[in-house]
């Protein structure tokens, strides 16, 4: 096994794409031992990464165009997601879990992604997000 | 029983509504589109429907599908119905709780004690 997994994927919009980026990233995981809970934290993350950027980002637009980039070792999971969009503020997004968001069906992809991930990061103007997980001793 | 979907089990518990997700992930935006339509036109006929969702097979869920539960909940809320949710998995549970939906929503360990508390 390589040191250190490496994948690129351009996605058009479609499920399987997401499901066979998916895939690729969990047996690049497993693969370099990564835990259940490590699995479900990136596979949670990585799914809001990428339809967001599908959905909001390209606004599904034919012809639209997600980059994606990844790297798996045995200390960290990094990945990059990229949209074709104008971008956004991620600092405007309301906190969902405030008493009166409650009941608004939209608008928790971004707080799941920072909580299951130890970094996320949007860049300038804000169509390209940054994240990390980092291994833990037991996962 | 009723098949509104191959995505779901709906059965009749007593006077209960019974969903019971069938795949083990509620990720896909088309399929929970469908999901929620179902549901809708399950309950639209129904007064003050009771409502029980089971999510013993379910391994992830993605927002999307929490925005889906929150409308179905607003429908039955509407109706002055009830929604108890059940069989959550550890995992999925903790979604629930680091969005502070589990706020919004009733959440029981099985199914027998959701059926109970609809009783």
């Amino acid at each position: 096994m390589p040191a250190r997994t490496v994948g690129h994927a351009i996605l058009r919009g479609l499920r399987a794409e997401i499901d066979a980026c998916q895939s690729a990233v969990e047996e690049a995981m497993a693969q370099h031992g990564y835990g259940r809970e490590a699995l479900f934290a990136v596979r949670l993350a990585l799914e809001e990464a990428l339809v967001n950027a599908i959905r909001h980002g390209n606004r599904h637009v034919p012809g639209g165009q997600v980059d994606f980039r990844w790297s798996v070792d045995g200390d960290e999971a990094r990945f990059e997601v990229r949209d074709q969009g104008d971008g956004f503020d991620p600092d405007a997004v309301p906190d969902p879990t405030h008493d009166d968001n409650l009941e608004i069906p939209s608008g928790r992809g971004i707080m799941l992604m920072k909580a299951y991930m130890s970094e996320v990061a949007y860049r300038d103007p804000g169509n390209h997000v940054s994240m990390v997980y980092r291994r833990s001793k037991d996962a | 029983m009723a098949n509104d979907s191959s995505r779901l089990r709906i059965s009749a518990v007593n006077d209960v509504v019974r969903i019971d997700f069938v795949d083990r992930d509620i990720l896909d935006e088309a399929t929970i589109r469908q999901i929620g339509q179902d549901i809708q036109r399950r309950l639209e006929p129904m007064s003050a429907p009771k409502v029980l969702m089971c999510f013993a097979v379910v391994e992830h869920l993605s927002s999307a599908a929490l925005g889906t539960l929150i409308t179905v909940n607003s429908l039955v809320k509407k109706k002055g119905g009830m929604l108890r949710l059940a069989e959550i998995r550890p995992e999925i549970l903790e979604v629930f709780y680091i969005t502070k939906l589990n706020k919004h929503f009733s959440i029981d360990e099985s199914a027998a004690a959701a059926l109970k508390a609809l009783a």
